[in-house]
């Protein structure tokens, strides 16, 4: 390639010249670039589309300064820390890392250590350190928190992080940004390499990875960018079903038979789905169809994980024609014979979108090939924008990450239990990171105070202080214990409690594993109902302890448990991009007819907004009064609003009933009409004001992201030595403090970050705020005599709510004809 | 609440809801009323009968470097000084384990102290012992004692194994779960057979043991009532409409 020879050529030493030109290669100009910033001595993040040879690239400085290492007398310690999100990832690349270590004859040792790896290992790895250490956020945690972290990591030249753009804007890339901070003040030469996919704005990823010499929130700090190839533009497909789209649903069962169909053609096809539940549906209709017998798998977070390791293994080997997975394989090893991937149900958004169909055909010089299979009308919208938004090359924005403060407190606690500090010099080092550049002091102060005795304004822990400020002005762990603690509790990977499923054995006693529901799976199942798990019907038996017992009931109908939509939230960008598609008619015939049709009735018996505006109708039907709107915002942030609305309008004495909300859209229904309601003031920014915080402090998402914090802070620990407490436990008494905390110390460190981040996450008020913002002035009015087409798939929704089970289904098809006739008259 | 107040007790249950919210029944000739607070109230003799207050439960966990809220006595008390001041008993029955721990009573802060003794001016408290606090208060107020009767009643802090009628008792923390289609229901409740009766825990930090766990088997005649604690009343759940954890 040309532009490989524009780079000095003197940039690879000759055996590594030479391991290029046997293997067939040619060192890719991004992976110069890599040595060239390394031997400047610079931080680099690489950008670059899967199997690109992105890995490599991170790792050939480090394997080039290795091999030219003059010999030593005395042991050294680690050069290069690689950090991978995923356990499987760091032990795949240590594997991958092997082939030129081996063939070049280098003398390096890389080495992965993860939860699994065994006693002697860590044992050794800890005496002995490996040249290259492969590992995850974690565990680096727990290295942090180590007696002698100082002096084993003071060698330490280069920290890789892998798959950087799915931490970045996490609470475990917060833990990881503080510990590299902690890191390059052990050395202070350590360079900083980041690897991502493609992102849409590499320079958050820039500013989170990087060191900030105390600029505050200024210039980005001193990250090279490095772009990869553009990569060939994956080849993408909306299936345009030859069943009709259906109004409502998020199973696309009408189209089961077609992807049936495609798979057939396939070599091994990777189907993603959005939640588990889908999973275990879609597993369940492609096996009912599979006459040829094709070797069909299932994957998710569910399974056992010897079962889903059996997955993995019989897809290395290439022996899977499929395999029916949730985001567990979103991420991570490389499968080779994927050509494939089918995403049922809608995207919800472009990156993540990339991500999946990255899995298919990890080459460079081939496009990967997706299918997207609408679940339904407006789904069908979202896979068109989505597929448009792929093919330009765009993509979902995050926002810029502020770290949070019980990710801090956990920080605090692992630093003192490594060494003493001094607060300045540690608030300092803190301020370094990206995402507590701009950290207070008073919130710095704050923290180290609920550190050291939970910091609350009655001082009853005083005398009992985890750490303790000593005559030097250090602060050190109280003792062994305290530190003990800290390490079992070290992380911020929070696992909903897990129940196992059981056979139900004789005497109800549990028998052989089936594998792992979280909790809550199995919540709306009485003893006798029955259910699809790891692509069987069950029985429920009754729940003991821990256990989930079951027997097979392979006949039966299963009762479901309600189908949730997807666990995403539709992305801001995409939600733009549909609102773009709908106003646009001239772009409507990329549309299949049924769902042009739908969008015409539409226009014709309501109407369409523009892109900038929101639609509100309001009509009567039955006995009651519908207001819906149309915001397109993500169900989180439609249910949030949908709370606030029915408080306003009950104000405004229309007696409202009730609401459903999905990621379009949400309806309210009341006694009184709602014709004449003030929607400028109904939807009045100051919405977020009392209204939302009168509402929060008594939802059980409070409480959910208080339990949360409270466990990553360490106000309340994930289990004690010898004595694991069950989930069950940890959720009620989280509760009650919650409750008295809130009542009698409402500003408390902890509060104030399960109030930040319900707010971030639970509830999205960010973008219910946004949303308000942008439609202010801009609210479009439709007082309708009947239902309109657009309100059918919502009103569908509340059957779906309101009569779950077998029963349910048969009243909802019934109902579901009803509309439809009723909104096309 | 809605999904509890649907569910109705079996027939041969006699109970009636009072106007405050509570819930009124007959054991072994006594009128008792569970109220929603989770206390009872003995109505012939005006006695206050609460359970499993666990005082500095919270301050128990900070000795040990886990540095709970420290106002879990002070909400315990807030709750009891409200049924004191809208009942107006005689006497206040605590049912054991009101401390948790031997030294709690020590750990008191000066205050929450101050307010126990408040709370015995014109009345009697008397402190059954329980598993937790032995020894029972050693410098406040009112009398410590294992067991004690109250008309046809027996109260002991630990639930007897067979038949005892007329027994009242604290110790295993009650707790009612209820499911529906639209969502689950977790709450402290008094559980009854019309004969005996567990009440639940009222300290803020007490946990609760689902009604259907073993711990519970073979203390009913037959399937108990649930009296589950509402936000301003007692609902009365049967048997069939709860569930296990």
């Amino acid at each position: 390639m040309a532009e490989d020879a524009a780079l000095p050529a003197d940039l690879l030493p000759a055996a590594f010249a030479d391991w290029f030109a046997t293997r067939g290669w040619a060192p890719r100009a991004h992976q110069l670039e890599m040595v060239a910033r390394a031997r400047a001595g610079r931080d680099a993040l690489l950008i670059a589309p899967t199997g690109g040879g992105k890995t490599l690239a991170g790792f050939l400085p480090s394997l080039i300064e290795l091999s030219q290492r003059p010999p030593a007398n005395t042991p050294r310690g680690i050069h290069t820390l690689y950090i991978s999100p995923l356990k499987a990832l760091a032990v795949d690349v240590e594997r991958n890392l092997a082939t030129p270590i081996r063939e070049m004859g280098l003398s390096i040792v890389a080495e992965s250590r993860t939860g699994d790896t065994g006693a002697a290992r860590r044992q050794r790895q800890r005496v002995k350190p490996p040249d290259i250490l492969l590992t995850t956020p974690e565990q680096l945690a727990l290295f942090c928190a180590w007696e002698g972290a100082r002096a084993y990591f003071e060698d330490l030249s280069c920290i890789i992080l892998d798959e950087i753009h799915t931490l970045h804007s996490t609470k475990r890339g917060d833990l990881l940004a503080l510990d590299i901070a902690r890191l390059q003040t052990f050395s202070p030469r350590l360079r900083r390499v980041g690897l991502s996919a493609t992102v849409d704005d590499p320079d958050v990823i820039r500013r989170w990875m990087g060191f900030h010499a105390g600029e505050g929130d200024g210039a980005p700090p001193a990250v090279d960018l490095v772009l990869g190839p553009a990569g060939t533009p994956p080849i993408v497909d909306v299936l345009l079903s030859e069943g009709r789209v259906p109004w409502a649903g998020h199973t696309a069962q009408h189209a089961m038979a077609e992807v049936y169909e495609v798979i057939k053609k396939a070599r091994t096809a990777l189907v993603f789905v959005n939640t588990r539940f889908q999973a275990e549906f879609a597993f369940q209709e492609l096996w009912r169809l599979n006459e040829d017998a094709l070797p069909i798998a299932l994957h998710h977070g569910s399974l056992a994980a010897e079962q889903r390791r059996r997955v993995e293994a019989a897809m290395a080997r290439g022996e899977l024609r499929a395999v029916v997975c949730t985001s567990t394989l979103d991420l991570g090893i490389d499968w080779g014979d994927v050509d494939l991937v089918i995403q049922l149900a809608s995207p919800k958004g472009a990156s993540r979108m990339v991500q999946r169909i990255g899995r298919a055909n990890h080459r460079m010089d081939e496009a990967s090939r997706a299918l997207f299979v609408p679940a339904n009308r407006f789904e069908m919208l979202e896979c068109q924008a989505a597929r448009e938004a792929i093919a330009e090359n765009r993509f979902d924005g995050d926002p810029p990450r502020v770290g949070a403060l019980d990710i801090l407190a956990q920080h605090v606690m692992g630093c003192a239990c490594s060494e003493p500090f001094d607060a300045l010099a540690l608030y300092d080092e803190i301020r370094t990171s990206g995402p507590y550049r701009a950290l207070a002091w008073e919130d710095f102060e704050q923290v180290v105070d609920f550190v050291s005795t939970g910091g609350y304004a009655l001082r009853a822990y005083d005398r009992f202080r985890r750490i303790v400020k000593g005559q030097d002005g250090l602060w050190r762990a109280r003792n062994a214990d305290t530190i003990l603690r800290h390490r079992l509790n070290v992380g911020a990977i929070l696992s909903p409690a897990v129940l196992s499923v059981r056979l139900a054995g004789r005497g109800g006693r549990a028998g052989r594993k089936i594998g792992e529901v979280e909790e809550g799976y199995l919540e709306a199942l009485e003893p006798g109902d029955t259910f699809i798990f790891a692509g069987q019907v069950w029985r429920l038996m009754g729940v003991s302890a821990l256990d989930v017992l079951v027997t097979p009931a392979p006949a039966s109908d299963p009762k479901l448990p309600s189908w949730g939509g997807s666990k995403f939230a539709l992305s801001t960008f995409l939600a733009k991009r549909v609102r773009e598609l709908m106003f646009d008619q001239s772009h409507w015939a990329v549309l299949p007819a049924d769902v042009r049709e739908w969008l015409e009735l539409q226009r014709d018996r309501s109407l369409i907004p523009a892109e900038d505006e929101m639609l509100v109708e309001t009509f009567p039907r039955g006995k009651r009064h519908f207001m819906v709107c149309y915001p397109f915002e993500g169900r989180l942030a439609h249910t949030t609003l949908a709370m606030l609305m029915t408080r306003r309008l009950e104000r405004m004495g229309a007696a409202p009933l009730g609401f459903v909300c999905n990621d379009y859209a949400l309806a309210v229904w009341s006694l009184n009409p709602m014709d004449g309601v003030d929607l400028d003031a109904l939807f009045a920014q100051d919405m977020l004001g009392d209204d939302l915080e009168d509402w929060l402090a008594e939802s059980y998402m409070m409480k959910r992201s208080f339990k949360g914090c409270a466990i990553l802070a360490g106000l309340i620990e994930r289990r004690f030595p010898g004595a694991e407490k069950s989930g069950r436990q940890v959720t009620f008494s989280a509760d009650l403090v919650y409750d008295v905390l809130r009542r009698h110390e409402p500003d408390h460190l902890l509060l104030r970050c399960a109030r930040e981040e319900a707010a971030t996450g639970l509830i999205d008020v960010a973008r219910v705020g946004h949303m308000l913002a942008r439609i202010q002035g801009k609210i479009r009015h439709a007082v309708l005599d009947h239902l309109s087409p657009f309100s059918v798939p919502m009103l569908l929704e509340i059957g779906k709510e309101r009569v779950p089970g077998a029963a349910g289904e048969m009243i909802l098809a019934e109902a579901a004809e009803d509309l439809i006739a009723e909104a096309s008259s | 609440m809605t999904a509890l107040a649907r569910q109705t007790a079996p027939a041969p249950y006699a109970f009636a809801q009072s106007p405050c919210g509570g819930l009124e029944m007959e054991i072994m000739g006594a009128a008792l009323r569970m109220r929603a607070s989770g206390a009872l109230l003995d109505l012939a003799h005006q006695a206050l009968i609460v359970a499993d207050l666990h005082f500095e439960k919270g301050s128990a966990y900070g000795m040990r470097g886990q540095f709970l809220p420290p106002y879990d006595t002070r909400d315990t008390l807030d709750r009891l000084e409200a049924e004191v001041a809208a009942l107006e008993p005689r006497v206040v029955i605590f049912l054991g384990d009101s401390f948790h721990d031997g030294r709690a009573e020590d750990r008191l802060s000066p205050d929450d102290a101050a307010r126990l003794v408040a709370l015995a001016q014109g009345r009697t408290l008397i402190w059954l012992v329980g598993n937790h606090d032995a020894d029972g208060p050693r410098r406040l107020p009112g009398q410590v004692v294992d067991t004690m009767t109250l008309g046809g009643l027996v109260l002991r802090h630990e639930p007897e194994a067979g038949d005892q009628p007329g027994e009242l008792s604290g110790h295993l923390h009650p707790c009612a779960r209820v499911s529906s289609g639209r969502g689950t229901v977790r709450r402290r409740c008094f559980a009854t057979d019309g004969t005996r009766m567990i009440l639940p825990a009222f300290g803020a930090y007490a946990g609760g043991l689902n009604l259907k766990d073993a711990a519970f088997s073979g203390l009913f005649s037959r399937p108990p009532l649930a009296g589950a604690l509402g936000r301003d009343r007692v609902h009365a759940v049967g048997w069939r409409s709860l569930t296990g954890d």
